[in-house]
């Protein structure tokens, strides 16, 4: 009976003291202050803008790292290339134990590897001779041949640690030469136009070229330099000396922890992504319905920090 | 009819004295307070300037003095806008603000608290710079994880700027009204020790 009357008395409108209050002045007020304190660190400190990565740009710095990447692509041997939903079916991705979610939802932004990274971009450019009768020969061969050739220089190419110049003569077809002609067609800056449009005009999805892009060391390596990679609570932080998302926080700390640090433990670091999204669902409905869980709604009771907040009120009321 | 019964609702729940009073409880006199107000006026400055870098294109920043300006007030209004929401919410929860049937509206805070998450995120692979290739990269294995990638595409720019400019802006202005509505209408809730007086005891 008490509850309910103290429940009815804290729903009830306030009939205790009043004291004058002006809610459009606070508002303005509150609106003036933030605008010259964000309009201050702005002209202060600016805001994060480090370049985009190009393919051009990789491809000057680091051509080795993306022919490789190339061969992969036309190995099948790249991330992107065995990833599994929702770019293609070449394996069953992340679980919940029997829950395959990803595989269950499908392929719903294919990705062929072999003609969206390589040969497409490569048929939108006039070709050096050498490269145009490669690519002739590569499309007039059927796929079990294309996959032992890219498969055979892929394999060589690794042994001698991607330097192409030392890989000894085997049966590679027009592999090396396909991988040639996009490296030359990359340094000259048309790839990054040939892998958006993929022959449309309008174009918005950026999925191709960042799946490629991710699939070699270089944009890697960039990440890594700039600490924004998932070991190093990689997705709260921002490029140069910027606050990032701090707010992803508690999503980052799971990363940083047992078992979810290490791919090789089974089943929850090889699939980490998939636990910390539960746990992170989990904890948002929480956080939602925290006034309604035992235990965490007497917090405030049994802790009581609204003494503080509350202090000269209660002082006054001699409560 | 139903639009008579919408107005008396209205009129009932939430006259004007609620909406915007002139006076306010006694206990309503702490710096905690304040952040409640503050995330709104920070959520002011991300509207006016998100909006002036609608207007002018994502890319406007990258070769603007003044676009790198507006997109730092929107960079550092966001910054703003979590810090106070944390420590609001953190507050209300200090405050047991849930009582007196207030659910909803911590409810509608939690909610809209999430949602600026998700809208944040949608802002931050809009950027067209490294960071937001590397996000969008280094995100997508995480959506894609629990089939959310299927149709949630972060490496789809198109999708994530209209989701960032219009729906999840929408949904968090909605919520928004909703929660500051609730408030109004319900008042702010009073100390947790309030009317120990009344009955008699300290529990």
């Amino acid at each position: 009976m008490k509850h309910d009357r103290r429940t009815e008395l804290e729903t009830a409108h306030w009939k205790g003291r009043t004291r004058p209050y002006d809610l459009i002045k606070e508002g303005v007020a509150a609106l003036v202050i933030i605008t010259v304190l964000v309009a201050a660190l702005s002209t202060l400190f600016g805001s994060p803008d480090d370049k985009q990565i190009t393919f051009k740009q990789w491809a000057v710095a680091a051509p080795s790292d993306f022919y490789a990447t190339a061969v992969q692509e036309l190995a099948g041997s790249s991330g992107t290339a065995g990833y599994g939903a929702p770019y293609n079916t070449a394996s069953d991705g992340v679980n919940l134990g029997p829950l395959h979610l990803a595989k269950f939802m499908g392929v719903t932004h294919p990705v062929d590897t072999v003609n969206d990274f390589v040969i497409t971009p490569l048929t939108t450019v006039v070709n050096s001779g050498p490269v145009a009768t490669a690519l002739k020969q590569w499309q007039s061969s059927d796929s079990k041949t294309q996959s032992t050739w890219a498969t055979n220089y892929d394999n060589a190419l690794t042994k001698v640690n991607q330097d192409a110049t030392k890989v000894p003569t085997g049966n590679y077809g027009p592999v090396p030469l396909l991988a040639q002609g996009l490296l030359t067609m990359a340094e000259a800056g048309s790839l990054d136009g040939a892998l958006l449009s993929q022959g449309n005009y309008f174009q918005t999805d950026n999925t191709k070229q960042t799946l490629f892009l991710g699939d070699g060391n270089y944009f890697n390596d960039q990440s890594t330099a700039s600490n924004l990679q998932g070991n190093t609570w990689g997705m709260m932080n921002e490029t140069g000396r910027y606050p990032g998302q701090a707010w992803l926080w508690l999503y980052s700390f799971w990363y940083q922890i047992p078992p979810f640090n290490n791919g090789d433990n089974h089943p929850f670091g090889a699939n980490a992504d998939a636990w910390i999204m539960l746990i992170m669902g989990a904890l948002s409905l929480g956080l939602i319905c925290m006034p309604l869980i035992p235990g965490v709604r007497s917090l405030p009771y049994k802790i009581p920090i609204h003494r503080l907040v509350w202090k000269n009120f209660y002082q006054e009321e001699n409560l | 009819m139903w639009t008579t019964r919408l107005r008396e609702g209205w009129q009932n729940n939430l006259p004007v004295d609620k909406l915007l009073p002139d006076t306010q409880p006694a206990y309503v006199a702490s710096w905690i307070y304040m952040f409640g107000v503050a995330t709104l006026a920070s959520l002011g400055v991300i509207i006016g300037s998100g909006l002036w870098l609608a207007f002018e294109g994502a890319s406007w920043y990258h070769y603007s003095n003044v676009g790198h300006f507006v997109n730092s007030m929107h960079f550092w209004s966001v910054q703003f806008f979590f810090v106070f929401m944390v420590v609001h919410l953190w507050g209300k929860f200090w405050m047991a603000a849930w009582r007196g049937r207030r659910l909803l509206t911590w409810v509608t805070g939690a909610i809209a608290f999430v949602a600026s998450i998700a809208t944040a995120f949608t802002g931050y692979l809009i950027q067209t710079n490294f960071d937001s290739q590397w996000i969008s990269y280094e995100a997508k294995d995480g959506f894609n994880s629990v089939g959310i990638g299927s149709r949630f595409n972060v490496t789809n720019f198109g999708q994530m700027i209209l989701l960032h400019v219009a729906f999840l802006p929408l949904v968090l202005g909605v919520i928004t009204v909703i929660h500051v509505l609730m408030v109004r209408a319900r008042g702010v809730v009073p100390p947790i020790d309030a009317f120990n007086k009344e009955l008699g005891d300290r529990s």
